[in-house]
């Protein structure tokens, strides 16, 4: 099979997978389960393929479609995008299994369709990691904006319907006013779209426009959730965990800074931004993002609300590495995509595992809750230190080159920035760890229920649904199809510690060793 | 050159034309339905034929009955006419076949023979309109079209179709009049009314009063016509109330010939004046077409009948054409040309999507819309990617124009305009999704989420459109060759 074939099916086994879905019909939920499992694992075997090519210094492009002369929808694979890409489809599987546990545990109605648009987020997830151009980016962008927008909305309800309107709002908003207008005037200037190495702009237009453009880029990625943009974020929390963990801790957000390095890689390359100081200012506004959302995530008692708010701060971490315009933080950038989406996404797993299976949302109301669920808040704990990026876990390095960054390009204040948010992540982590383990359990009432999660009470009765006790008494942990996958990603955290140089190296053809 | 190819120009107009009136000698209903679609369908053929002819071989021009220009009337055939003969003929066989239904719906059977009657010769005003040389020809086959089009629209099953169709008429009348004046004072300055022929004659008298008032007049004229903010009035209603397949087509094609008309007197009557720069035309329509983008859009937020909020939103997109073509240069008016085209397949889509609801429902109200994506989910997601397609998004044809439009702009370094453009599309995010929410999130008042869904023959020509709205919305090689070469003709002429 050819490279060029593989790059192909990687987008059409998520499409295939989710269309077949739709047909299993809404009676057999172990089929469509079963479907799901199996085309994530078939598309993270294809993924894995083409990183290994591309690691072998191949560089498969396939052309989908010419749109008009001199714009075409291309796919054309380096090691950038196959990071994200990577990650995207591993995290799929984890969450498949993950997802399976929990959309039942939750009663969850409409699950056909949910899987369907979670398959089809994901193939756009790949569209843009795969990109070869703007056009095909922005394309695949939008449609991971659409196909999502189901899944915030999912439960229906009015306070879903109005962060829908949110979500799309902002989303399409500052795609559409900002982005693609951005595209279009670099299309005017420099002829092409195409991603190309070192840029396609420097030589091709006054420094001025380079900067105005550069800031249309960064805020018309609204996915990237810079500040004042980020209120779609909270809003998408309304989303089932599974959503949330996945695709607003990983593929969606990711695609959004995965965009913002692309951009400044590809279509301004480090040096012209380097040279007109295009992006100094928005290194600031990063900054500022980075610590105002640390604080606002403080002050959040929902878990979920402080976790998103979390995922803000670390998202500006991505931008600003990028913003600091050198190689070496564009590759801390680019490590913190990977090392955040493992942290991320298993605090938002125990979450859900919390939500579910403990029936709680708000975290004054999980004191003592760590002695029921011993497992999960001890993935809790090690997660939020690769967060905070303490080592041995993978969080150390993605800070720790992007410091290396600030310190290269004189721009010490970032690193202090970098210190401060890293004491406010402990402040607002760690108390859940503590209070978990340490705090008194409050008398049980039904507020702890949460609004509408309290009748869910009836047992699950599928063999692996069944809550976990390890055979001792006040243990209640989470089912095994919900704890293997917070384990997965808990070890994992832990692994790239280890691994993080091989992804240095696999990162060398783009920013250089 | 064949006989056929030689004479296509002239049988566009003349058989639907010549049809007309047979269907009021058939009366039967079906007879004339089955005799308009196969005029409709043979038309389109012939239209197809016509446009592969002129990309082949250039600017075709045929004299009537052999009396040569300026003196006999010429048909001028060049890439704009023969793109907008295809949009009238193609939506015309697109709409005839979902007709059939619709109108044995909405209209009492004792009337249909007059339906298809007038729907031919609407068509024929229209596609006489693009093809014809001769300026006063033009005026002919407007009244043709127009008076047409009055009685489709008052032939609508609301009693207030009979007022819109008279306000219509009365403005329609208004502009038409404006442009026999205007031509009158030009045939006065010039002795001649042959397009080409007025093209050279014009430039020595441009800076007469008298021209002057003649070019107002004719803008004006048109500007009624094409419904250009704030001459819009008539449209709303006329659009709301008229039957759904007649809302389809006119929608589809009478502005944009509208549109064809005053691109035709600006680029190839005047094109040698530059009105744009002699009489500054250009700041009076760029802020006339702004405007009615804005306008048009922001009213088309507030309507609680979805026909009525596409109404608007036509008089919105009728501004992007007509910025395409104040802009000026070849790759704005390049995206004005081909938005034409786009806008009759969306459009077209939705209107027809939304007559599939009132086939089934009875009514286009904002709130009969409830619970469609459980109730008419093929006809609501045909809305969606519609809707899509109006905003923009990238994969339909909205996106295409835009495309085009935007770096037109830019191309000028206007970049205000630009970012204007993108506004007004973030506000039809706003209207479309405002049915999009209510479609899919609101239950209906009776609670009835049972699956009801249009007939498969209205449905089928309604994903033909839409379906033609994403399909050349990802491969718009042809539609942007087309629509290049129509603009570079257009500009050649002007300089």
């Amino acid at each position: 099979m050819t490279a060029e074939t593989l790059v192909l099916l990687a987008l059409g086994v998520p499409f295939l997978g989710g269309l077949s879905v739709l047909f299993s019909g809404p009676g057999s939920a172990n089929v469509r389960d079963g479907l799901t499992v199996i085309t994530s694992i078939i598309l993270f075997c294809i993924v894995w393929q083409l990183i290994q090519i591309v690691d072998a210094g191949g560089r498969p492009t396939v052309t989908l479609l010419q749109m008009i002369p001199g714009l075409s929808l291309t796919l054309s694979l380096e090691p950038l995008g196959m990071i994200f890409a990577g990650v995207a489809s591993f995290l799929w599987i984890v969450t498949s299994f993950y997802a399976f546990g929990y959309m039942r545990g939750h009663h969850e109605a409409n699950q056909t369709r949910f899987f369907f648009c979670f398959a089809i987020a994901i193939m756009s997830a790949l569209g843009i990691a795969f990109s070869g151009n703007m056009l095909t980016l922005f394309v695949f962008y939008e449609v991971l904006t659409i196909s999502t927008f189901p899944l915030v909305t999912h439960s229906g309800t009015d306070e879903a319907r109005r962060a829908g309107r949110v979500y799309l709002g902002i989303l399409l908003g500052t795609s559409v006013t900002f982005l693609l207008t951005a595209m279009i005037w670099t299309y005017v200037e420099a002829g092409t779209l195409d991603f190309q190495k070192g840029g396609i702009l420097e030589g091709n237009a006054p420094a001025g426009v380079i900067a105005i453009l550069f800031g249309l880029y960064i805020y018309g990625i609204g996915k990237a959730a810079l500040m004042p943009f980020h209120r779609w974020l909270p809003a998408a929390m309304v989303a089932p965990t599974p959503v949330s963990a996945l695709l607003h801790a990983v593929a969606v957000v990711k695609a959004g800074v995965f965009s913002v390095v692309k951009v400044s890689v590809f279509i301004f390359g480090l040096d012209t931004l380097r040279d007109t100081g295009a992006s100094t200012w928005l290194a600031y506004v990063a900054a500022i993002t980075i610590l105002l959302s640390s604080i606002i995530a403080m002050r959040q008692d929902n878990l979920k609300a402080r976790l998103a708010y979390s995922t803000i701060s670390q998202l500006s971490y991505v931008v600003l590495g990028a913003m600091l315009a050198s190689n070496i933080g564009a590759m801390g950038s680019t490590m913190h995509i990977v090392m955040h989406a493992f942290g991320k996404i298993t605090l938002f797993f125990c979450a859900g595992a919390i939500i579910v299976f403990a029936h709680k949302t708000e975290i004054s109301d999980m004191h003592g809750l760590g002695r029921k669920m011993p497992v999960t808040f001890f993935c809790f704990f090690v997660a939020s230190l690769s967060i905070i990026g303490l080592p041995p876990l993978g969080g150390v390095w993605s800070k720790w080159y992007i410091a290396l960054a600030a310190a290269e390009t004189d721009q010490i204040i970032f690193i202090a920035v970098l210190m401060i948010s890293s004491l406010l992540n402990i402040a607002y982590l760690m108390p859940l760890v503590l209070y978990g383990y340490f705090g008194k359990e409050k008398p049980a009432d039904t507020h702890s229920h949460g609004d509408d999660h309290s009748h869910h009470h009836a047992p699950p009765n599928h063999s692996m649904l069944k809550h976990l006790t390890f055979g001792r008494p006040g243990i209640a942990e989470a089912p095994i199809m919900c704890l293997a996958p917070i384990v997965l990603t808990t070890i994992g955290c832990f692994a790239l510690f280890f691994y993080a140089d091989r992804i240095r190296l696999f990162l060398t053809p783009v920013f250089g060793g | 050159m064949t006989f056929l190819s030689l004479n296509m120009s002239v049988l566009a107009v003349i058989v639907p034309l010549m049809a007309a009136p047979i269907c009021v000698l058939l009366r039967h209903s079906g007879l004339a339905w089955a005799w308009a679609t196969a005029i409709a369908g043979i038309t389109f053929v012939l239209s197809i034929g016509l446009l592969q002819h002129i990309m082949a071989n250039g600017t075709l021009v045929y004299e009537m009955g052999g009396w040569d220009g300026p003196w006999g009337i010429v048909y001028h055939i060049d890439e704009v006419s023969a793109l907008v003969v295809m949009i009238v003929a193609a939506i015309a066989a697109v709409v005839m076949p979902y007709a059939k239904l619709s109108i044995e719906r909405e209209i009492p059977k004792e009337r249909h023979y007059l339906v298809y009657c007038m729907f031919l010769l609407c068509m024929a005003g229209l596609i006489g309109m693009a093809v014809t040389g001769d300026a006063f020809n033009l005026f002919v086959f407007l009244e043709v079209s127009s008076l047409s089009s009055y009685v489709l629209i008052s032939l609508g099953n609301d009693r207030r179709a009979l007022t819109a169709s008279l306000r219509y008429l009365i403005i329609g009348t208004l502009g038409a009049t404006f442009y026999v004046i205007g031509l009158g004072m030009i045939y006065m300055m010039t002795g001649s009314l042959n397009m080409t022929d007025l093209a050279t004659s014009l430039p020595e008298v441009q800076d007469t009063q008298t021209i002057h008032v003649a070019f107002a007049f004719v803008i004006i004229g048109f500007g009624l016509k094409l419904a250009l903010f704030p001459l819009h009035i008539w449209l709303p209603n006329a659009y709301t109330y008229a039957p759904s397949a007649v809302t389809a087509f006119l929608a589809a094609t009478a502005t944009k010939v509208a549109v064809y008309a005053m691109l035709r007197l600006i680029y190839t009557v005047f094109g040698d004046v530059n009105p744009f720069e002699t009489y500054g035309l250009r700041g009076v329509m760029i802020a006339l077409a702004l405007l009615g983008m804005f306008a048009g859009s922001l009213l088309a937020i507030f309507q609680t009948n979805v026909k009525r909020l596409l109404a608007y939103s036509s008089i919105a997109q009728v501004g992007y054409m007509v910025l395409g073509i104040s802009i000026g240069n070849a790759i704005a008016l390049e995206g004005g040309i081909i938005h034409m085209f786009n806008h009759a397949l969306m459009k077209g889509g939705l209107f027809m999507a939304m007559g599939c609801v009132f086939y089934m429902v009875g009514s286009t109200d904002l709130k009969d819309m409830a619970g469609m994506g459980k109730r008419m989910p093929l006809t609501a997601a045909a809305f969606v990617i519609g809707g899509f397609a109006l905003v923009g998004t990238p994969l339909t044809v909205g996106f295409i124009s835009k495309f085009y439009l935007v770096q037109g702009a830019l191309a000028e370094g206007w970049w205000p305009i630009a970012f204007m453009i993108m506004f007004a599309s973030l506000l039809a995010v706003i209207y479309v999704w405002r049915v999009v929410e209510v479609m899919y999130f609101q239950k209906p008042a009776d609670g009835d989420l049972s699956y009801n869904e249009a007939p498969i023959a209205m449905l089928i020509p309604t994903y033909v459109l839409i379906g033609a709205a994403v399909y050349f919305g990802t491969d718009a090689t042809l539609t942007s060759e087309i629509s290049l070469n129509a603009a570079q003709t257009l500009l050649g002429g002007s300089k």
